[in-house]
């Protein structure tokens, strides 16, 4: 009897234990990434292009900007791709990363309710917009979770002179989650948040949400693309991460992120340089 | 506002056509969570059988500790996991970060005490009723252990269900170890959280409707085979 379940469990388990889980495969590249790349449909568009050009396979972990380079530090990634300038810089002069290069581009705006409590919808500029969210008290969601997004926003508070911190669960809220999750925030609450417009466009949930801030040349949104140093991260795939990083650099790479378009808007606008 | 009809009607548009993706991951959703609950079972009930009918020095701590493992969240072990088997960790030599096997690992952690602390529980109730006849007649540990597995083996079952419902249901060990990369670690809880975080909440909610048919389906039939272990 125990050998006969025995049995059935080997022939049960046998496919799974024997599956070719390997990652370390030459023909892979293992991406961290910021999530509105991922969340857009970018990836779905570009990579089996690039996967029926070059027969590598890219495998992507979407995480916020910060935890994508906390993992690609732990060694976890072959490339990096994420939108936060001067922890790219960083990454790459601790010796993590071999060369960052600019990628594409497009602009973070501010969303809020129809009503616009704060009335900001027609203020010029961004810290006048934040001042006055600030002044009226109205509910700012912030993912406070130290990714790009909310590396850009604390430098958007720190242009206007302004501590939201100080009012931490008051109108100032904290969610500590991804921007998806914060945009439901912001919509269950009534809220102003900051996004990135790729992750806005490409969103379901917008409820009876709009812009209310765009244009302002501070909420430029650069991304870049880092090769994992072999050095630092003996085990990472270093032939394969740089086929991609060039192939995204590339005239082909470039030109197709140039053509993605959803909604027949365009969410991201290439900028590389070669 | 999502409303339940539109939920409904992603639930049947999920069921309709054999959605290929779809059927990927449920697959591996049932592959990891099946694996990781047997291998559970097979050290599981053993081991809680042992610590009910084998005295030995510290087996109160031993019985408090797999009883306290069982709250263990999934988001802690998940990290735990992930520093094991991250490329720089202890055991990053195996490249298993971000594979189905990484999941696995993390899922019978979680269910090892699950089912290891209910067989403990459950074998020393019956193992009151038989632990005189067994000392008279000198059964080694082994055959009682077999046979007090044996004669719970409905009761059992039961628990072998909930180290299963804990995996499947799970999403935080799975996100960190798999990274729920498209067509290689998405699971269905994944998926969900994915979903969700693009604001297509109907979708999200439907996929949730379809793991717990799933689940329904397991439990169904592990219920109608009560019935020929009796």
């Amino acid at each position: 009897m125990i050998k006969n379940i025995l049995l059935s469990l080997s022939v049960l388990l046998s496919p799974c234990l024997t599956h070719a889980d390997n990652l370390a495969d030459d023909k892979t590249v293992l991406l961290q990434s910021t999530t509105s790349t991922a969340n857009s449909g970018l990836y779905d568009y570009l990579l089996p292009v690039f996967e029926s050009q070059t027969g590598i396979q890219v495998n992507v972990v979407a995480v916020g900007t910060g935890q994508a380079i906390k993992n690609a530090t732990n060694c976890d990634a072959d490339v990096l791709l994420i939108h936060a300038r001067e922890s790219e810089l960083e990454f790459v002069s601790q010796g993590y990363g071999i060369e960052r290069h600019d990628l594409m581009y497009n602009d973070f705006i501010i969303v809020g309710p129809q009503s616009d409590p704060a009335n900001i919808a027609n203020l010029n500029t961004i810290s006048d917009a934040l001042t006055a969210i600030a002044d009226t008290q109205s509910i700012f969601i912030s993912r406070g979770d130290d990714s790009g997004t909310h590396k850009k926003e604390v430098s958007l508070w720190n242009n206007a002179d302004t501590d939201p911190t100080i009012h931490s669960g008051k109108w100032y809220r904290e969610t500590g989650s991804g921007m998806g999750a914060t945009l439901n925030l912001a919509v269950g609450m009534n809220a102003y948040t900051l996004t990135d417009r790729a992750t806005w466009l490409s969103f379901k949930n917008r409820g009876s949400h709009r812009i209310v801030i765009e244009g302002d040349e501070s909420l430029f949104n650069q991304y870049g693309i880092i090769l994992v140093n072999p050095a630092k991260c003996p085990r990472s795939n270093v032939e394969s991460g740089q086929a991609f990083v060039n192939w995204m650099i590339s005239e082909t790479g470039q030109s197709l992120i140039e053509q993605y378009k959803l909604n027949a808007q365009q969410l991201f606008y290439p900028n590389a340089s070669q | 506002m999502t409303t339940f009809s539109q939920v409904l009607s992603e639930v049947a548009m999920l069921l309709s056509g054999p959605d290929p993706d779809l059927i990927e991951i449920v697959g591996l959703s049932l592959r990891v969570s099946v694996t990781a609950t047997v291998l559970a079972c097979l050290i599981g009930l053993p081991l809680g059988a042992l610590l009910a009918i084998r005295p030995f020095p510290g087996r109160g701590l031993c019985t408090l500790l797999i009883n306290t493992l069982m709250g263990m969240p999934p988001v802690v072990l998940g990290l735990m996991v992930y520093l094991l088997l991250s490329r720089s960790g202890p055991m990053g030599f195996l490249q298993l970060l971000y594979t189905p096997t990484a999941m696995i690992i993390a899922q019978f952690a979680l269910v090892l005490p699950i089912v290891a602390a209910l067989t403990r529980q459950q074998v020393e109730d019956s193992w009151k009723d038989y632990c005189d006849p067994m000392h008279s007649l000198c059964v080694p540990t082994t055959s009682a252990v077999q046979t007090l597995l044996w004669d719970n083996r409905l009761s059992l079952l039961t628990a072998a269900l909930a180290g299963f419902s804990r995996a499947i249901s799970e999403v935080g060990a799975v996100i960190i170890v798999g990274g729920n990369i498209d067509h290689l670690t998405r699971v269905m809880t994944t998926a969900i959280v994915l979903e969700t975080s693009k604001g297509d909440l109907p979708l999200a909610l439907a996929l949730g409707v379809v793991l717990m048919t799933i689940a329904l389906i397991i439990n169904a039939l592990v219920f109608s085979s009560k019935g020929k272990l009796a």
